[in-house]
């Protein structure tokens, strides 16, 4: 899995960040920072819940 | 739950963003029927939050809303009923029939119908808008040019948002309220005078404490707003932002529970095999252990996704208990807020000062904490006010201790 963000359309809300912490977290002004963007097979759910979950439509997902 | 049918077809009405979410939860989670996404736009889902700021002030074409790629949306292999409404709803029956006259059966329903703006006697009047879908805006956005003027009526969010977005555009625009402050019912005294200066530094007439009484015409389209203390505000435009309202008449003889939208239980569900996600649904939130029904962007993709979890597993149904979260971007400004501020007894300024632009608040109601709005601060600052607020914290003084 692939994790890419598109932070000028993030919207700073840290949905993602409380859905998957070990993936994303948010600089001072709030915008997304990928911390592993190809995370491990265990996180994957919950990558997937917080690319569903962005109220930006900010988080895409690839196959590799 | 024993007898259940089984599940061939699901029928998600409305194709925004809670529609969106549900429908690809069902498909996340292995649901491999039919399912048909039903909406009254013709557009394929898009998202409403940059209408009134990025859409407005011309920074984004309209395609930028686009929630997802048109191969995200075939990949979910939807049979797809855009540009016809839900028109009525027998759940005996188990179908819905659409505007167009063409019924479809389910075996499960998700109601996500979304709101419509409020409206007032004259808004069908040329010059007088109202804004919730592209259309709206592209229409608003057409008119904001350079020396134009606007009157806005209502400083909630979509008026204070549209406000600032026209003064980028330099557009003299005035601001309409009734209430001692922009959302003074919502945010309390302290932010909202925040508000109050912010858009008075940034060039926006705020009237506020006053109500708009009707509107002045000349040859058919709006010239100005009359105001209750006999003011007239001249007007090339006028914005109509006073609220929304539930898109549930086409459940009105569907037996659903309505009331100030579609009642449901702390589940989403407002009766067998039939949820509600989204600005429609109101639901029992265990964790303020209050009905309430939310109009922010977060909850509708949540809402979605829960009501849709629990449709295809009811055996293991969670409640649906959020922490609601905002946030408004006004001026250059983005405020952010967890939780439920409004019916708040009480706000205090826990962080920082409001007269520096960043500081916090926090809320009580009854004897919990039960919100807290940040303007200009870290997102660390917030996220411990969320953690404090779901673990249902109790509120003692000074306030500023709740946090660790």
């Amino acid at each position: 899995m692939r994790v890419e963000a598109d932070q000028p359309k993030c919207v700073a809300s840290g949905q993602c960040v409380l859905a998957a912490p070990d993936v994303f977290d948010q600089d001072d002004d709030g915008i997304v920072v990928v911390l592993d963007d190809h995370p491990e097979e265990s996180t994957h759910d919950d990558v997937r819940e917080a690319a569903a979950i962005c109220p930006a439509a900010a988080i895409r997902l690839a196959d590799k | 739950m024993t007898d259940r049918r089984p599940l061939r077809r699901i029928v998600i009405a409305g194709a925004s963003a809670a529609g969106l979410s549900a429908a690809e939860t069902l498909r996340r989670e292995g649901f491999e029927g039919a399912l048909t996404l039903i909406g009254r736009e013709p557009h394929l889902p898009y998202d409403r939050p940059p209408l009134s700021k990025q859409v407005l002030t011309g920074t984004w074409p309209a395609e930028r809303t686009a929630l997802r790629r048109p191969e995200d949306i075939d990949a979910l292999d939807l049979e797809l009923r855009l540009g016809t409404a839900a028109a009525a709803l027998s759940p005996a029956a188990r179908t819905v029939t659409l505007a167009d006259g063409t019924e479809t059966g389910y075996d499960a329903l998700i109601v996500a119908t979304g709101v419509r703006p409020r409206r007032l006697p004259w808004c069908g009047t040329p010059g007088v808008h109202v804004l919730r879908d592209l259309p709206d805006a592209l229409a608003l956005r057409q008119r904001l040019t350079a020396g134009r003027r606007l009157v806005v009526v209502g400083a909630g969010f979509l008026g204070s948002e549209v406000a600032a977005a026209a003064r980028t555009l330099d557009v003299a625009v005035t601001l309409v309220e009734p209430a001692p402050t922009p959302l003074a019912h919502l945010v309390g005294p302290d932010a909202g005078a925040f508000l109050t200066r912010l858009h008075r530094d940034n060039g926006v007439d705020l009237r506020l404490g006053t109500e708009v009484t009707g509107i002045v015409t000349a040859g058919g389209r709006a010239t100005g707003v009359r105001l209750a203390d006999g003011t007239l505000l001249p007007a090339d435009d006028v914005l109509v932002a006073i609220g929304s309202e539930p898109n549930t008449a086409w459940l009105r003889d569907s037996g659903l529970r309505l009331f100030d939208g579609v009642l449901c239980d702390e589940y989403s569900a407002a009766a067998p095999d039939v949820y509600a996600a989204g600005d429609v649904a109101r639901w029992h939130n265990p964790l303020f252990g209050t009905d309430m029904r939310v109009e922010h962007r977060t909850n509708a993709a949540e809402q979605g996704m829960a009501a849709a979890r629990n449709l295809l597993h009811p055996e293991r149904a969670a409640p649906f208990a959020p922490v609601p979260y905002f946030w408004s971007d006004q001026h250059g400004t983005r405020i952010q807020a967890y939780g439920c501020l409004r019916g708040h007894d009480e706000a205090q300024v826990v962080e920082g000062d409001p007269a520096d632009g960043r500081f916090l608040v926090a809320y009580r109601t009854g004897p919990a904490l039960t919100g807290a709005l940040a303007v200009g601060m870290p997102p660390k600052a917030l996220r411990r006010w969320r953690a404090a607020i779901a673990a249902r914290t109790q509120w003692r003084s000074p306030a500023d201790s709740l946090v660790a």
